[in-house]
């Protein structure tokens, strides 16, 4: 689905990422765990081309994308959950859902948006600003599903969530496994993460170091803390 | 952190129907108004704050909705007149026609200028209209065909559609009032159609809406045009009202005017310009029969306004009143 090699790059001067390697299969959950400041979002940005510079190679079901302009990838069938959520203040809970273009046959249809949101369905009318942060965060991943969009970039999707509303969106994403869309998370909450996905890719100083398939975290705990410095 | 609990509160739901048809009502009042209004109020006042209106709504289409500040609608208000003069005296074109070629006039222009600006923000999308409307205005000042200081005089006003004498204060002004109703209703349309919403969108926040996948100076292009189209069919319009057209309108300090009258009524409100541009058109009539200087009195409303009323009146009004205006 992705394949993304020796990915690199910058902020006006400040080079971030240097030589990203991962894959990402059809229908997987994958993660990018790693400590803060790794390059973890950044590594999302690349995807979409939202940083000043990038080189190397991003392969979307083979083809490349990377030096294409950013709305021509959201428009390849790339769906993007943003860390601020990117809510619209302006316009209402269903404006946000309704805005995306749909890019692919294939999207769910609004009343299955609001079949797997019912919460959002409730508040529809509600301007964009007046959701909590739960709530915000369901409108984030619920407007993208429309699209037609089969892979969905999601940049720490539980931050300053209560818990219960964590889960909420783990069933949400495993929902969205079934149904056959592929998952690209970045993640600091490795409880949640280990819940969701099938590989962990752990990022370092602007590079993946490292490959954990999700059965073998116990086993590799131990690695797994020294990276994450906990 | 917002909570759950917390949220019900402004939960404005039910409101939205009753809204529609507060709007439905308000409007119906003010089209009567501005329907018996002439019969009370001298006409030709009207029919100029009317074309006011139009050109600052049109112009709030673009600061207001997508959140560009343009320098240089003067030259797509006043290119229009002049285009619409010269056609219905010259051309003895009728002035449903002239009309029709000056507004086009201006969206051709309003194509090319927003193609050039729209490649940069903020101050620097303001300069290059500002910019590139002084080089129309040059052009204005030293074509044959304008007259030069002294303007396209005694344009006939001609029969609309071949039956209506426009020479009739009355026809003119309700030939007016149906060309400003249906610029502002094709306005509201436009903010409140999808495209509209991608314009919202865009203004909030341009990196998101490309990231949804919208290829965002398209959209802004397409808005320019519109706005500028709009602004020539006020300029248009207001040409036949005076049977006049002059460089005062293609001056840049009718581009300054424009943004006046939108920041005083509200930017990004509805009527917002519609108030602006008939308290500005009322001031500086009023103004000229006294002794006071029109430019220093409007300063000083300006000021005021942006002290006091940042959101401009009808701005402050919806914020009261939790509607918007």
């Amino acid at each position: 689905m992705l394949s993304v090699r020796d990915l690199t790059g910058y902020y006006g001067e400040s080079h971030i990422l240097h030589g990203v390697e991962f894959q990402i299969a059809e229908g997987e959950v994958v993660t990018l765990i790693g400590r803060n400041g790794v390059g973890k979002t950044t590594t999302l940005r690349a995807i979409l081309g939202l940083l000043d510079r990038q080189e190397g190679s991003i392969r979307l079901q083979g083809e490349e994308i990377l030096g294409l302009r950013t709305d021509r990838i959201a428009r390849k069938g790339i769906g993007y959950v943003p860390e601020d959520r990117g809510i619209f203040a302006s316009l209402t809970v269903e404006e946000n859902l309704l805005l995306p273009p749909v890019v692919k046959p294939g999207g769910l249809t609004t009343e299955e948006v609001y079949g797997l949101f019912p919460r959002l369905k409730e508040r529809r009318k509600s301007q964009g600003t007046k959701l909590s942060g739960g709530e915000q965060q369901m409108l984030s991943i619920a407007r993208i599903l429309r699209t037609g969009a089969r892979l969905l970039l999601m940049d720490e999707p539980t931050e300053g969530l209560a818990p219960v509303i964590v889960q909420q969106i783990g069933s949400i994403i495993a929902e969205l496994k079934r149904k056959g869309f592929t998952i690209l998370l970045v993640e600091q909450n490795f409880h949640f993460a280990s819940g969701v996905a099938d590989r962990h890719y752990v990022m370092e100083d602007g590079k993946v170091v490292d490959m954990i398939p999700n059965d073998r975290l116990e086993a590799e705990r131990e690695k797994l803390q020294q990276y994450l410095g906990v | 952190m917002a909570t759950e609990t917390q949220t019900p509160v402004a939960a404005p739901a039910p409101s939205g129907g009753v809204g529609q048809r507060a709007w439905l009502f308000v409007s119906l009042i003010a089209l009567v108004l501005l329907a018996l209004a002439p019969f009370v109020i001298y006409p030709v006042f009207l029919m100029k704050a009317l074309c006011f209106a139009l050109f600052a709504c049109a112009f709030n289409l673009l600061i207001g909705y997508v959140g560009l500040l343009s320098f240089g609608h003067a030259a797509f208000f006043g290119g229009a007149a002049y285009v619409t003069a010269h056609a219905a005296k010259v051309w003895l074109l009728p002035p449903e026609l002239a009309i029709l070629l000056g507004t086009l006039f201006a969206g051709v222009c309003g194509a090319a200028v927003g193609a050039l600006a729209i490649r940069r923000q903020g101050i620097y999308f303001a300069m290059t209209t500002l910019a590139l409307s002084q080089m129309l205005f040059f052009v204005f000042l030293q074509a044959p065909f304008t007259g030069g200081e002294d303007g396209i005089q005694g344009v006939p006003r001609g029969h609309l559609f071949g039956l209506l004498d426009l020479n009739d204060p009355y026809a003119m002004y309700f030939t007016v009032l149906a060309i400003f109703v249906g610029g502002f209703w094709f306005i509201h349309r436009i903010v409140h159609s999808p495209f509209g919403q991608v314009l919202k969108a865009i203004r909030e926040n341009e990196q998101r809406a490309t990231s949804l996948g919208y290829d965002v100076s398209r959209y802004k292009l397409m808005a320019f045009i519109l706005s500028a189209t709009l602004a020539g069919l006020a300029g248009s319009t207001k040409a036949l009202v005076f049977q006049l057209a002059t460089l005062t309108d293609v001056q840049w300090q009718m581009s300054g005017e424009v943004v006046l009258m939108t920041l005083l009524g509200g930017i990004g409100t509805t009527t917002g310009p519609v108030i602006g541009a008939f308290l500005v058109v009322m001031l500086q009539n009023y103004l000229a029969t006294t002794a006071l200087p029109a430019t220093v009195v409007i300063g000083i409303v300006f000021i005021i306004c942006v002290l006091v009323f940042r959101r401009g009146i009808m701005g402050e009004i919806g914020h009261l009143l939790r509607w918007k205006l």
